[in-house]
């Protein structure tokens, strides 16, 4: 398959084609507006659907009625289309549905800014929205990998019936690269969804899906069957990225997204002046890699771990969950849009190795 | 010599023989009836997909014998939405309360109309919400009393009541508004009529249709069922007016 | 001959029926169901001209209309 170069925006959109992704229901935000505006005139070449909704509000119900047709759904929104679109997110999650939603993070709180950030992560991994669920998170660094992510994620969304985030960034939306679309997706088999899907009652018994369970027994039995699929999901869907961990390594980063990338460039600066550093990419945001951090962390060569972030310091309370005290963990992150150049990262590991070696 | 009993009137088929959760008197269950039989007389209980508001009847899903989907408070239209798009085979309907429809939902339901949505929406007007125990609703009349109106609605703070029909009929897209009641049978009759012509615009595939029925919540207006239907007749009938409020479908329009 | 039958499990004694009737033959009982109602019941069956007015205004579908026979058909339903 040739190499196209595409926008992130226009690449993600393709990419949920590929997937059989042909359902979107969104309404324009900046920095996403072009998914939108490209998959208008895809969709119908593909026989698929395009809605502009009125808000995210109703995007985010427009994707739970979709949902329950069996199809695959998807949307694309950024932070504060997000938040509208959180009630949304944990009524599909109850009632079992399968749909993507694309979120290219734009700086907050509040209107905030338009530029790139990566302040949420809570937003993300942590609910969002109300009750007992997760929504699986996959964050993609480059473009070639938001495609990749964008058409597991349809893949993993029907495989566990639950939400799925492809937690992008604006820098990731805008940016043009070279990219290669593979024919298909397939990693396992899925489940048919002509088992729960809606599809008017002929020849079965009628199907109600829903999120309501008056009964306490009814709802602990519904979130518990929630929370066994996210065990599963902790046990057999981490997926992360090592970069430079050698023995010889003194600080651990953990970083995602475009900022993992900057984290690399700092890396192989630092090497050139023999400074040994490495790096700890989480893919998967939820489930979060924490057994190979604790690992990574606990070796001894490892003075210290930072979590670089654009935010103020967000993952890095996982990150400190799962170092699980063995050794110090900082944060370092700017945002609003501005992203940390490669000296400030590199100043910032200076100054914690520093303070390291006084304390001896 | 015995002659044959013919049954002349029975429950319809797609309503689920339970015992329903409404209060005694409740016109919900007339309403659910009136639904029933129009998808029976059909044909169409194989096919069609309900849409739950919140509400009092948040289990209507339970009562009908068709596949269902539970809305979040409000979003019904737009659940219907994704699903007729995504399968326009299915007859879609949603059936929502006051608060439903007429406070959360406005931005849901005029959308849904406005872009012409093929899907059927019942709206239930009883001037109150029911479920969360009598508070005012955009649909109560001035000077009614409620739990947040307690001196009655004061239309100086806190404006009139809406008349969705009216401002749904002003779109150019919807192909059928009508505002029925159910308080006595004759106008049961009548309503019977409206919500078949509702749901065979949508099987013939024309585009967002709309009844609205003005009904009675005796417990929360603290009158019996016979009081209710007098005090229906008496103040909502003349502010909301029963008819038809659009009958033409954009495209047969002329210019 | 038309009739009506009314099921006790379902009517909730909302006596909408009793008003509905226009010929005045369905009346509450004095007892009441398992629910805790008190039933709507006909009074005098030989009246009952087969309208269907009750049927068609009982909010639980509760009352069945049946006739033998001949019947005229008064309205469209």
């Amino acid at each position: 398959m040739a190499k196209i170069l595409m926008k992130g925006n226009e690449a993600l959109g393709e990419a949920a084609i590929r997937a059989g992704g042909i359902h979107y229901f969104a309404y324009p935000i900046t920095p996403q507006s072009e998914v939108g505006e490209y998959l208008c005139k895809r969709l119908p070449e593909v026989g698929g659907t395009f809605v502009q909704a009125e808000s995210e509000v109703a995007v985010g119900n427009m994707l739970f009625g979709a949902a329950s047709s069996g199809k695959r759904v998807f949307t694309s929104s950024s932070s504060p289309g997000i938040s509208l679109m959180q009630e949304a997110i944990s009524y599909i999650a109850g009632a079992h549905l399968p749909a993507v939603f694309i979120n290219v993070v734009r700086g907050g709180p509040g209107l905030g800014g338009i530029l790139p950030a990566q302040s949420d992560y809570f937003q993300a991994t942590k609910g969002g929205g109300h009750g007992d669920y997760r929504t699986l998170v996959l964050a993609p660094s480059t473009v070639q990998e938001a495609v990749d992510l964008t058409m597991l994620a349809f893949h993993l969304a029907q495989k566990y019936r639950n939400p799925a985030m492809i937690l992008a960034d604006g820098m990731i939306g805008q940016m043009m690269e070279a990219v290669e679309f593979p024919d298909k997706y397939v990693e396992d088999e899925l489940p048919p969804t002509d088992e729960w899907a809606i599809t008017g009652c002929k020849g079965r018994e009628r199907r109600i899906i829903k999120s309501l369970f008056l009964d306490p027994v009814a709802l602990d039995k519904n979130s518990f069957e929630l929370e066994k699929k996210y065990q599963q999901m902790r046990e057999k869907e981490v997926r992360y990225e090592s970069y430079n961990i050698e023995a010889d390594n003194q600080v651990l980063l953990v970083s995602y997204g475009t900022m993992a990338r900057i984290c690399q460039t700092v890396i192989d600066e630092l090497k050139k002046k023999g400074i040994s550093v490495g790096l700890l990419r989480p893919i998967t945001l939820f489930p979060f890699p924490a057994e190979e951090l604790c690992r990574e962390a606990g070796k001894k060569n490892i003075k210290a771990v930072m979590s670089i972030e654009m935010s103020t310091g967000q993952m890095v309370e996982d990150v400190e969950r799962f170092v699980r005290g063995q050794k110090p963990v900082t944060h370092y992150g700017r945002t609003g849009g501005i992203v940390p150049s490669p000296e400030e990262v590199s100043e910032e590991i200076m100054k914690v190795l520093e303070s390291k070696k006084n304390r001896g | 010599m015995a002659e044959a009993v013919k049954s002349i009137f029975k429950r319809p088929r797609a309503f689920t023989d339970v015992v329903t959760h409404y209060c005694p008197g409740c016109t919900h269950g007339i309403i659910h009836r009136l639904v029933a039989e129009a998808i029976d007389e059909l044909g169409i209980r194989e096919r069609t997909v309900g849409v739950a508001p919140v509400g009092c009847s948040v289990f209507i899903y339970n009562y009908f014998d068709t596949d269902f989907l539970e809305a979040a408070h409000g979003r019904a239209p737009a659940l219907a939405t994704g699903l007729k798009r995504t399968r326009p085979e299915l007859i879609l309907f949603t059936y929502q309360g006051d608060g439903d429809l007429a406070s959360i939902g406005t931005a849901e339901i005029i959308h849904a109309a406005n872009r012409g949505e093929k899907i059927t929406t019942i709206f239930v007007n009883n001037a109150i919400y029911g479920m969360t125990g009598g508070q005012m609703a955009p649909t109560t009349m001035p000077g009614q009393v409620t739990t947040t109106t307690p001196y009655g609605r004061d239309v100086k703070w806190i404006g009139f009541p809406i008349r969705m029909c009216e401002l749904l009929a002003t779109l150019r897209t919807p192909a059928y508004v009508e505002r029925v009641s159910v308080h006595t049978p004759h106008h049961i009759i009548n309503a019977k009529h409206a919500v078949l012509k509702a749901f065979r615009n949508q099987v013939e595939g024309k585009r967002f249709t709309f009844v609205e029925f003005l009904s009675t919540c005796p417990t929360n207006w603290g009158l019996t069922p016979r009081e209710s239907t007098a005090w229906l007749e008496k103040n909502m009938l003349p502010y909301y007016p029963l008819g038809c409020f659009k009958d033409t479908y954009y495209e047969e329009e002329p210019e | 001959m038309p009739g009506i039958t009314i099921d006790k499990n379902q009517c909730k004694g909302c006596e909408l029926c009793v008003n509905a009737c226009p010929q005045q033959i369905i009346s509450m009982s004095k007892e009441i169901t398992k629910r805790g109602y008190f039933y709507a019941q006909v009074h005098d069956p030989s009246r009952c001209i087969g309208c269907r007015m009750c049927a068609i205004t009982c909010p639980d579908a509760a009352i069945e209309v049946h006739s033998h026979g001949t019947m005229y058909v008064l309205f469209e339903y």
